[in-house]
Protein backbone atom coordinates (compact mmCIF):
# COMPACT_ATOMS: atom_id res chain seq x y z
CA UNK A 1 0.00 0.00 0.00
CA UNK A 2 1.40 3.38 -1.06
CA UNK A 3 0.44 6.34 1.12
CA UNK A 4 0.88 10.10 0.72
CA UNK A 5 0.20 12.04 3.94
CA UNK A 6 -0.84 15.50 2.70
CA UNK A 7 -0.57 17.21 6.11
CA UNK A 8 1.84 16.13 8.84
CA UNK A 9 4.24 18.11 11.06
CA UNK A 10 7.36 15.96 10.97
CA UNK A 11 9.47 18.56 12.76
CA UNK A 12 7.67 17.39 15.91
CA UNK A 13 8.12 13.67 15.25
CA UNK A 14 10.92 11.20 15.94
CA UNK A 15 12.92 8.92 13.68
CA UNK A 16 10.88 6.03 15.13
CA UNK A 17 7.85 7.67 13.51
CA UNK A 18 9.62 7.98 10.16
CA UNK A 19 10.54 4.30 10.37
CA UNK A 20 6.99 3.24 11.31
CA UNK A 21 5.49 5.44 8.58
CA UNK A 22 7.73 3.89 5.94
CA UNK A 23 6.83 0.40 7.18
CA UNK A 24 3.12 1.37 6.96
CA UNK A 25 3.53 2.42 3.32
CA UNK A 26 4.07 6.19 3.57
CA UNK A 27 6.33 7.24 0.69
CA UNK A 28 5.53 10.95 0.39
CA UNK A 29 4.27 13.71 2.66
CA UNK A 30 3.62 17.42 2.84
CA UNK A 31 4.59 19.34 5.98
CA UNK A 32 2.66 22.60 6.37
CA UNK A 33 4.22 25.35 8.45
CA UNK A 34 2.22 26.15 11.57
CA UNK A 35 2.77 27.32 15.13
CA UNK A 36 5.04 25.42 17.47
CA UNK A 37 2.92 25.32 20.62
CA UNK A 38 5.24 27.90 22.13
CA UNK A 39 4.50 31.27 20.48
CA UNK A 40 7.29 32.77 18.41
CA UNK A 41 8.50 36.28 19.22
CA UNK A 42 10.16 37.41 15.99
CA UNK A 43 10.12 36.89 12.22
CA UNK A 44 13.64 35.39 12.34
CA UNK A 45 12.25 32.46 14.29
CA UNK A 46 9.98 31.72 11.31
CA UNK A 47 12.87 31.93 8.85
CA UNK A 48 14.91 29.30 10.70
CA UNK A 49 11.79 27.13 10.69
CA UNK A 50 11.11 27.68 6.98
CA UNK A 51 14.78 26.91 6.25
CA UNK A 52 14.46 23.65 8.19
CA UNK A 53 11.37 22.71 6.13
CA UNK A 54 13.48 23.29 3.00
CA UNK A 55 16.69 21.74 4.30
CA UNK A 56 17.10 19.46 7.27
CA UNK A 57 13.60 17.94 7.35
CA UNK A 58 13.56 16.81 3.67
CA UNK A 59 17.00 15.30 4.29
CA UNK A 60 15.75 13.51 7.39
CA UNK A 61 12.72 12.18 5.49
CA UNK A 62 14.87 11.00 2.58
CA UNK A 63 16.94 8.91 4.99
CA UNK A 64 13.80 6.89 5.62
CA UNK A 65 12.75 6.63 1.99
CA UNK A 66 10.06 9.32 2.17
CA UNK A 67 9.74 12.31 -0.19
CA UNK A 68 9.17 15.55 1.76
CA UNK A 69 7.55 18.76 0.51
CA UNK A 70 6.21 21.71 2.47
CA UNK A 71 3.71 24.54 2.47
CA UNK A 72 4.78 27.91 3.90
CA UNK A 73 2.77 30.74 5.43
CA UNK A 74 2.17 32.90 8.45
CA UNK A 75 -0.23 30.72 10.44
CA UNK A 76 -3.59 32.04 11.68
CA UNK A 77 -2.74 32.13 15.39
CA UNK A 78 0.50 34.07 15.00
CA UNK A 79 -1.00 36.39 12.40
CA UNK A 80 -2.49 38.08 15.47
CA UNK A 81 0.92 38.96 16.94
CA UNK A 82 2.25 42.21 15.45
CA UNK A 83 5.80 41.05 16.19
CA UNK A 84 5.35 38.23 13.67
CA UNK A 85 3.45 40.10 10.94
CA UNK A 86 6.64 41.04 8.95
CA UNK A 87 6.81 37.39 7.89
CA UNK A 88 4.23 38.30 5.25
CA UNK A 89 6.79 40.55 3.55
CA UNK A 90 9.44 37.81 3.50
CA UNK A 91 7.15 35.10 2.11
CA UNK A 92 7.64 35.95 -1.59
CA UNK A 93 11.29 34.90 -1.61
CA UNK A 94 10.34 31.62 0.10
CA UNK A 95 7.40 30.86 -2.17
CA UNK A 96 9.80 30.58 -5.13
CA UNK A 97 11.55 27.57 -3.65
CA UNK A 98 11.42 24.14 -5.28
CA UNK A 99 10.12 22.22 -2.25
CA UNK A 100 7.13 24.52 -1.67
CA UNK A 101 3.94 23.01 -3.09
CA UNK A 102 1.33 25.35 -1.56
CA UNK A 103 0.76 28.39 0.63
CA UNK A 104 -0.35 27.18 4.06
CA UNK A 105 -1.55 26.70 6.68
CA UNK A 106 -3.58 29.86 6.34
CA UNK A 107 -7.15 30.47 7.52
CA UNK A 108 -8.92 31.36 10.72
CA UNK A 109 -8.27 30.64 14.36
CA UNK A 110 -10.30 33.26 16.28
CA UNK A 111 -11.67 35.15 13.24
CA UNK A 112 -10.03 38.50 14.02
CA UNK A 113 -9.46 41.40 11.61
CA UNK A 114 -5.73 40.52 11.64
CA UNK A 115 -6.60 37.00 10.50
CA UNK A 116 -8.86 38.44 7.76
CA UNK A 117 -5.94 40.48 6.48
CA UNK A 118 -3.39 37.63 6.62
CA UNK A 119 -5.74 35.18 4.91
CA UNK A 120 -6.64 37.54 2.06
CA UNK A 121 -3.02 38.58 1.51
CA UNK A 122 -1.78 35.02 1.46
CA UNK A 123 -4.49 33.82 -0.92
CA UNK A 124 -3.29 36.62 -3.20
CA UNK A 125 0.32 35.40 -2.81
CA UNK A 126 -0.82 31.90 -3.77
CA UNK A 127 -2.38 33.29 -6.95
CA UNK A 128 0.72 35.36 -7.71
CA UNK A 129 3.12 32.42 -7.25
CA UNK A 130 0.78 29.97 -9.00
CA UNK A 131 0.54 27.79 -5.91
CA UNK A 132 -2.47 26.03 -4.37
CA UNK A 133 -3.49 26.96 -0.83
CA UNK A 134 -3.94 24.82 2.27
CA UNK A 135 -6.62 26.45 4.39
CA UNK A 136 -7.04 25.48 8.02
CA UNK A 137 -10.64 25.77 9.25
CA UNK A 138 -11.10 26.84 12.87
CA UNK A 139 -11.66 24.31 15.62
CA UNK A 140 -13.94 26.66 17.59
CA UNK A 141 -17.11 28.10 16.05
CA UNK A 142 -16.40 25.77 13.15
CA UNK A 143 -19.46 26.08 10.92
CA UNK A 144 -19.45 29.88 11.03
CA UNK A 145 -15.69 29.84 10.47
CA UNK A 146 -16.07 27.64 7.44
CA UNK A 147 -18.73 29.92 5.93
CA UNK A 148 -16.50 32.95 6.41
CA UNK A 149 -13.51 31.07 4.95
CA UNK A 150 -15.48 30.11 1.85
CA UNK A 151 -16.52 33.74 1.38
CA UNK A 152 -12.91 34.95 1.50
CA UNK A 153 -11.78 32.22 -0.91
CA UNK A 154 -14.57 33.20 -3.28
CA UNK A 155 -13.45 36.84 -3.20
CA UNK A 156 -9.84 35.82 -3.96
CA UNK A 157 -8.22 35.26 -7.37
CA UNK A 158 -7.67 31.61 -6.50
CA UNK A 159 -9.91 29.03 -8.21
CA UNK A 160 -11.65 26.72 -5.70
CA UNK A 161 -9.98 23.64 -7.20
CA UNK A 162 -6.65 25.13 -6.06
CA UNK A 163 -7.79 25.33 -2.43
CA UNK A 164 -8.14 22.60 0.18
CA UNK A 165 -10.31 23.29 3.22
CA UNK A 166 -8.81 21.22 6.01
CA UNK A 167 -9.96 19.76 9.34
CA UNK A 168 -13.52 19.23 8.08
CA UNK A 169 -16.11 17.19 9.94
CA UNK A 170 -19.75 16.11 9.62
CA UNK A 171 -21.03 19.63 10.26
CA UNK A 172 -18.84 21.38 7.67
CA UNK A 173 -18.36 18.86 4.87
CA UNK A 174 -21.50 19.77 2.89
CA UNK A 175 -20.80 23.51 2.75
CA UNK A 176 -17.16 22.81 1.90
CA UNK A 177 -18.13 20.41 -0.90
CA UNK A 178 -20.52 22.97 -2.33
CA UNK A 179 -17.72 25.54 -2.56
CA UNK A 180 -15.84 23.46 -5.14
CA UNK A 181 -12.73 23.34 -2.93
CA UNK A 182 -10.89 20.15 -2.06
CA UNK A 183 -11.98 18.50 1.19
CA UNK A 184 -9.33 17.81 3.82
CA UNK A 185 -9.85 15.57 6.84
CA UNK A 186 -7.41 15.27 9.73
CA UNK A 187 -7.74 11.92 11.45
CA UNK A 188 -6.89 12.05 15.14
CA UNK A 189 -6.71 9.35 17.82
CA UNK A 190 -9.96 10.41 19.49
CA UNK A 191 -11.03 13.95 18.75
CA UNK A 192 -11.74 15.87 15.56
CA UNK A 193 -12.24 12.95 13.17
CA UNK A 194 -11.59 9.20 13.38
CA UNK A 195 -11.17 6.45 10.74
CA UNK A 196 -14.69 5.02 11.05
CA UNK A 197 -16.38 8.42 10.85
CA UNK A 198 -14.13 9.16 7.85
CA UNK A 199 -15.35 6.01 6.12
CA UNK A 200 -18.98 7.07 6.66
CA UNK A 201 -18.21 10.46 5.09
CA UNK A 202 -16.52 8.75 2.13
CA UNK A 203 -19.61 6.57 1.68
CA UNK A 204 -21.80 9.64 1.51
CA UNK A 205 -19.53 11.95 -0.52
CA UNK A 206 -17.42 9.57 -2.58
CA UNK A 207 -13.65 9.77 -2.96
CA UNK A 208 -13.44 12.71 -5.34
CA UNK A 209 -11.46 15.78 -4.15
CA UNK A 210 -10.98 14.17 -0.72
CA UNK A 211 -7.64 14.35 1.12
CA UNK A 212 -7.06 12.34 4.30
CA UNK A 213 -4.20 13.30 6.60
CA UNK A 214 -2.90 12.53 10.07
CA UNK A 215 -1.98 16.16 10.90
CA UNK A 216 0.33 14.55 13.46
CA UNK A 217 2.29 17.12 15.46
CA UNK A 218 3.49 17.70 19.03
CA UNK A 219 0.00 17.12 20.42
CA UNK A 220 -1.84 13.85 21.01
CA UNK A 221 -1.77 12.50 17.47
CA UNK A 222 -0.73 9.47 15.44
CA UNK A 223 1.31 9.51 12.20
CA UNK A 224 -0.20 6.17 11.16
CA UNK A 225 -3.79 7.45 11.04
CA UNK A 226 -3.61 7.54 7.22
CA UNK A 227 -2.88 3.82 7.21
CA UNK A 228 -5.63 3.15 9.77
CA UNK A 229 -8.12 4.98 7.56
CA UNK A 230 -7.02 2.91 4.56
CA UNK A 231 -7.64 -0.25 6.56
CA UNK A 232 -11.04 0.97 7.73
CA UNK A 233 -11.96 1.70 4.10
CA UNK A 234 -10.97 -1.81 3.01
CA UNK A 235 -12.85 -3.37 5.95
CA UNK A 236 -15.95 -1.45 4.89
CA UNK A 237 -15.75 -2.84 1.38
CA UNK A 238 -14.01 -0.05 -0.53
CA UNK A 239 -11.81 -1.34 -3.37
CA UNK A 240 -8.03 -1.04 -3.35
CA UNK A 241 -8.32 1.54 -6.15
CA UNK A 242 -10.53 3.71 -3.94
CA UNK A 243 -7.97 3.57 -1.16
CA UNK A 244 -5.15 4.40 -3.56
CA UNK A 245 -7.17 7.30 -4.98
CA UNK A 246 -7.77 8.87 -1.58
CA UNK A 247 -4.34 8.18 -0.11
CA UNK A 248 -2.09 8.67 -3.12
CA UNK A 249 -3.60 9.96 -6.36
CA UNK A 250 -5.71 12.71 -4.79
CA UNK A 251 -2.83 14.41 -2.92
CA UNK A 252 -0.60 13.99 -5.98
CA UNK A 253 -3.29 15.71 -8.09
CA UNK A 254 -3.88 18.51 -5.60
CA UNK A 255 -0.27 19.44 -4.83
CA UNK A 256 0.75 18.57 -8.40
CA UNK A 257 -1.02 21.78 -9.40
CA UNK A 258 2.08 23.58 -8.07
CA UNK A 259 4.22 22.09 -10.86
CA UNK A 260 6.82 21.38 -8.17
CA UNK A 261 5.77 18.04 -6.73
CA UNK A 262 8.21 15.12 -7.03
CA UNK A 263 6.47 12.36 -5.06
CA UNK A 264 9.15 9.80 -5.90
CA UNK A 265 12.55 10.26 -4.25
CA UNK A 266 15.37 11.08 -6.64
CA UNK A 267 17.72 8.21 -7.37
CA UNK A 268 20.63 10.10 -5.81
CA UNK A 269 18.84 10.68 -2.51
CA UNK A 270 20.54 8.93 0.37
CA UNK A 271 18.24 6.01 1.05
CA UNK A 272 17.45 4.27 4.29
CA UNK A 273 18.95 0.82 4.23
CA UNK A 274 21.72 -1.47 5.36
CA UNK A 275 24.47 0.43 3.58
CA UNK A 276 23.51 3.61 5.40
CA UNK A 277 22.90 2.08 8.80
CA UNK A 278 25.37 4.41 10.48
CA UNK A 279 24.38 7.62 8.78
CA UNK A 280 23.98 11.03 10.29
CA UNK A 281 20.30 10.81 11.27
CA UNK A 282 19.93 7.17 12.12
CA UNK A 283 22.89 7.35 14.43
CA UNK A 284 22.05 10.65 16.06
CA UNK A 285 23.79 13.99 16.15
CA UNK A 286 27.46 13.09 16.31
CA UNK B 1 39.55 17.34 -9.92
CA UNK B 2 37.69 20.46 -10.94
CA UNK B 3 35.36 19.95 -13.90
CA UNK B 4 35.69 22.88 -16.31
CA UNK B 5 32.43 24.79 -16.65
CA UNK B 6 32.30 24.22 -20.42
CA UNK B 7 32.36 20.46 -19.78
CA UNK B 8 29.74 20.81 -17.05
CA UNK B 9 27.49 22.73 -19.41
CA UNK B 10 27.87 20.28 -22.29
CA UNK B 11 27.11 17.32 -20.03
CA UNK B 12 24.08 19.12 -18.61
CA UNK B 13 22.65 20.11 -21.99
CA UNK B 14 22.88 16.51 -23.17
CA UNK B 15 20.72 15.42 -20.24
CA UNK B 16 18.02 18.09 -20.53
CA UNK B 17 14.92 17.76 -22.66
CA UNK B 18 14.03 20.53 -25.12
CA UNK B 19 11.93 22.56 -22.66
CA UNK B 20 14.56 22.41 -19.94
CA UNK B 21 17.30 23.34 -22.41
CA UNK B 22 15.33 26.38 -23.52
CA UNK B 23 14.87 27.32 -19.86
CA UNK B 24 18.63 26.98 -19.25
CA UNK B 25 19.48 29.24 -22.19
CA UNK B 26 17.03 31.91 -21.03
CA UNK B 27 18.24 31.64 -17.45
CA UNK B 28 21.92 31.95 -18.40
CA UNK B 29 21.16 34.86 -20.67
CA UNK B 30 19.23 36.61 -17.85
CA UNK B 31 22.13 35.93 -15.49
CA UNK B 32 24.46 37.78 -17.85
CA UNK B 33 22.26 40.91 -17.80
CA UNK B 34 22.68 43.70 -15.28
CA UNK B 35 19.52 43.56 -13.15
CA UNK B 36 19.17 45.94 -10.21
CA UNK B 37 15.77 44.73 -9.04
CA UNK B 38 15.41 43.57 -5.47
CA UNK B 39 14.89 40.07 -6.81
CA UNK B 40 16.78 39.82 -10.12
CA UNK B 41 15.19 37.59 -12.72
CA UNK B 42 18.11 35.16 -12.69
CA UNK B 43 17.67 34.56 -8.95
CA UNK B 44 14.14 33.36 -9.68
CA UNK B 45 15.65 30.89 -12.16
CA UNK B 46 18.21 29.89 -9.51
CA UNK B 47 15.36 29.02 -7.12
CA UNK B 48 13.36 27.16 -9.78
CA UNK B 49 16.19 25.04 -11.20
CA UNK B 50 15.02 21.85 -9.47
CA UNK B 51 11.56 21.81 -11.01
CA UNK B 52 12.87 23.05 -14.38
CA UNK B 53 15.44 20.26 -14.63
CA UNK B 54 13.29 17.60 -12.99
CA UNK B 55 13.32 15.22 -15.94
CA UNK B 56 17.10 15.03 -16.23
CA UNK B 57 18.43 12.01 -14.39
CA UNK B 58 22.12 11.44 -15.03
CA UNK B 59 24.94 9.04 -14.22
CA UNK B 60 25.73 8.84 -10.52
CA UNK B 61 29.13 10.51 -10.91
CA UNK B 62 27.57 13.63 -12.41
CA UNK B 63 26.25 16.50 -10.36
CA UNK B 64 22.43 16.43 -10.21
CA UNK B 65 21.13 18.45 -13.16
CA UNK B 66 19.73 21.22 -10.97
CA UNK B 67 23.06 21.57 -9.13
CA UNK B 68 24.92 21.89 -12.43
CA UNK B 69 22.42 24.47 -13.72
CA UNK B 70 22.75 26.51 -10.53
CA UNK B 71 26.57 26.41 -10.67
CA UNK B 72 26.44 27.71 -14.25
CA UNK B 73 23.99 30.44 -13.22
CA UNK B 74 26.15 31.61 -10.32
CA UNK B 75 29.12 31.84 -12.63
CA UNK B 76 27.22 33.56 -15.44
CA UNK B 77 25.91 36.14 -12.97
CA UNK B 78 29.45 36.73 -11.73
CA UNK B 79 28.25 36.77 -8.14
CA UNK B 80 30.40 38.56 -5.59
CA UNK B 81 31.05 37.34 -2.06
CA UNK B 82 28.04 39.15 -0.58
CA UNK B 83 25.63 37.67 -3.12
CA UNK B 84 27.05 34.15 -2.83
CA UNK B 85 26.79 34.39 0.95
CA UNK B 86 23.21 35.68 0.83
CA UNK B 87 22.12 32.99 -1.65
CA UNK B 88 23.64 30.35 0.58
CA UNK B 89 22.09 31.74 3.76
CA UNK B 90 18.66 32.17 2.19
CA UNK B 91 18.91 28.93 0.24
CA UNK B 92 17.27 25.54 0.48
CA UNK B 93 19.66 22.65 1.12
CA UNK B 94 19.82 22.11 -2.66
CA UNK B 95 20.64 25.76 -3.31
CA UNK B 96 23.30 25.77 -0.58
CA UNK B 97 24.87 22.69 -2.11
CA UNK B 98 25.04 24.44 -5.48
CA UNK B 99 26.77 27.48 -3.96
CA UNK B 100 29.36 25.15 -2.41
CA UNK B 101 29.94 23.42 -5.74
CA UNK B 102 30.31 26.81 -7.42
CA UNK B 103 32.94 28.17 -4.99
CA UNK B 104 36.02 27.05 -6.96
CA UNK B 105 34.57 28.68 -10.09
CA UNK B 106 33.92 32.06 -8.45
CA UNK B 107 36.54 34.65 -7.69
CA UNK B 108 35.81 35.07 -3.97
CA UNK B 109 39.19 34.61 -2.32
CA UNK B 110 38.67 33.31 1.21
CA UNK B 111 35.16 34.81 1.50
CA UNK B 112 33.55 31.42 0.85
CA UNK B 113 35.24 29.78 3.84
CA UNK B 114 32.44 30.65 6.32
CA UNK B 115 30.01 28.85 3.99
CA UNK B 116 32.22 25.77 3.91
CA UNK B 117 32.46 25.89 7.71
CA UNK B 118 28.66 26.20 7.96
CA UNK B 119 28.13 23.18 5.71
CA UNK B 120 30.67 21.14 7.65
CA UNK B 121 28.72 21.84 10.86
CA UNK B 122 25.56 20.29 9.41
CA UNK B 123 24.69 16.61 9.41
CA UNK B 124 23.24 16.74 5.90
CA UNK B 125 25.63 14.41 4.12
CA UNK B 126 24.94 16.04 0.76
CA UNK B 127 26.12 19.38 2.13
CA UNK B 128 29.13 17.83 3.84
CA UNK B 129 30.15 16.12 0.58
CA UNK B 130 29.77 19.37 -1.37
CA UNK B 131 31.83 21.26 1.22
CA UNK B 132 34.98 19.14 0.80
CA UNK B 133 35.55 19.97 -2.87
CA UNK B 134 38.50 21.71 -4.53
CA UNK B 135 37.82 25.05 -2.80
CA UNK B 136 38.17 23.44 0.64
CA UNK B 137 41.22 21.48 -0.49
CA UNK B 138 42.94 24.69 -1.48
CA UNK B 139 41.94 26.89 1.44
CA UNK B 140 40.98 25.04 4.62
CA UNK B 141 43.64 25.25 7.33
CA UNK B 142 45.14 21.99 8.55
CA UNK B 143 42.91 21.60 11.61
CA UNK B 144 39.64 22.33 9.78
CA UNK B 145 40.65 20.07 6.89
CA UNK B 146 41.44 17.13 9.19
CA UNK B 147 38.13 17.64 11.01
CA UNK B 148 36.40 17.64 7.62
CA UNK B 149 37.98 14.32 6.65
CA UNK B 150 36.97 12.82 9.98
CA UNK B 151 33.44 14.19 9.62
CA UNK B 152 33.14 12.46 6.25
CA UNK B 153 34.14 9.15 7.84
CA UNK B 154 31.68 9.72 10.72
CA UNK B 155 28.75 10.55 8.45
CA UNK B 156 29.62 7.94 5.79
CA UNK B 157 30.41 10.44 3.09
CA UNK B 158 32.78 8.46 0.84
CA UNK B 159 36.31 9.87 0.94
CA UNK B 160 36.19 10.02 -2.86
CA UNK B 161 34.25 13.26 -2.24
CA UNK B 162 37.32 14.85 -0.61
CA UNK B 163 39.21 16.78 -3.27
CA UNK B 164 43.00 16.45 -3.35
CA UNK B 165 42.95 13.85 -0.60
CA UNK B 166 46.25 12.18 -1.60
CA UNK B 167 48.14 15.47 -1.83
CA UNK B 168 46.81 16.94 1.42
CA UNK B 169 46.87 13.75 3.48
CA UNK B 170 50.36 12.68 2.49
CA UNK B 171 52.68 12.77 5.48
CA UNK B 172 50.06 14.32 7.79
CA UNK B 173 51.07 12.66 11.08
CA UNK B 174 48.29 14.40 13.03
CA UNK B 175 45.64 13.12 10.60
CA UNK B 176 47.13 9.65 10.89
CA UNK B 177 46.82 9.84 14.68
CA UNK B 178 43.19 10.98 14.47
CA UNK B 179 42.35 8.17 12.05
CA UNK B 180 44.03 5.54 14.22
CA UNK B 181 42.19 6.84 17.31
CA UNK B 182 38.89 6.75 15.45
CA UNK B 183 39.52 3.19 14.25
CA UNK B 184 40.43 2.16 17.81
CA UNK B 185 37.24 3.70 19.19
CA UNK B 186 35.11 1.88 16.65
CA UNK B 187 36.90 -1.42 17.23
CA UNK B 188 36.53 -1.08 21.01
CA UNK B 189 32.79 -0.63 20.54
CA UNK B 190 32.58 -3.69 18.32
CA UNK B 191 31.49 -1.50 15.44
CA UNK B 192 32.83 -1.63 11.90
CA UNK B 193 35.60 0.75 10.85
CA UNK B 194 34.62 2.68 7.68
CA UNK B 195 36.05 0.92 4.67
CA UNK B 196 37.93 3.88 3.26
CA UNK B 197 39.63 4.79 6.55
CA UNK B 198 42.53 2.47 5.73
CA UNK B 199 43.16 4.22 2.47
CA UNK B 200 43.30 7.63 4.14
CA UNK B 201 45.52 6.24 6.88
CA UNK B 202 47.93 4.75 4.35
CA UNK B 203 48.14 8.16 2.67
CA UNK B 204 48.67 9.99 5.95
CA UNK B 205 51.39 7.55 7.02
CA UNK B 206 53.20 7.86 3.70
CA UNK B 207 55.93 10.47 3.34
CA UNK B 208 54.69 13.85 2.14
CA UNK B 209 55.45 14.85 -1.42
CA UNK B 210 57.70 17.68 -0.30
CA UNK B 211 59.95 15.62 1.96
Amino acid sequence: MRIFDPHIHMTSRTTDDYRAMHAAGVRALVEPSFWLGQPRTSPESFYDYFDALLGWEPFRASQFGIAHHCTLALNPKEANDPRCAPVLDALPRYLLKDGVVAVGEIGYDSMTPEEDEALARQLELAAEFELPALVHTPHRDKAAGLARTVDVVRESRLAPERVVLDHLNETTVDAAAESGCWLGFSIYPDTKMDPDRMVRILRRHGTERVLVNSAADWGHSDPLKTRHTAEAMLADGFAEEDVERVLWHNPVAFYGQSGRLAPELAADAPAYGASHAGNSVLRGGE
Amino acid sequence: MLTPLATLRTALELRLDAAARTWLHTALSDAGEADQRELPRWERHFAAAGRRCATAEGPAHHLPAADAARVLLLHAAGVDADTATRLYREGTADERRAVLHALPHLDLGDAGLPLVADALRTNDTRLVAAAVGPYAAERLDAHAWRQAVLKCLFTQVPLSAVAELPARAAGDAELARMLRDFARERTAAGRPVPEDLDRALALAESPSEES
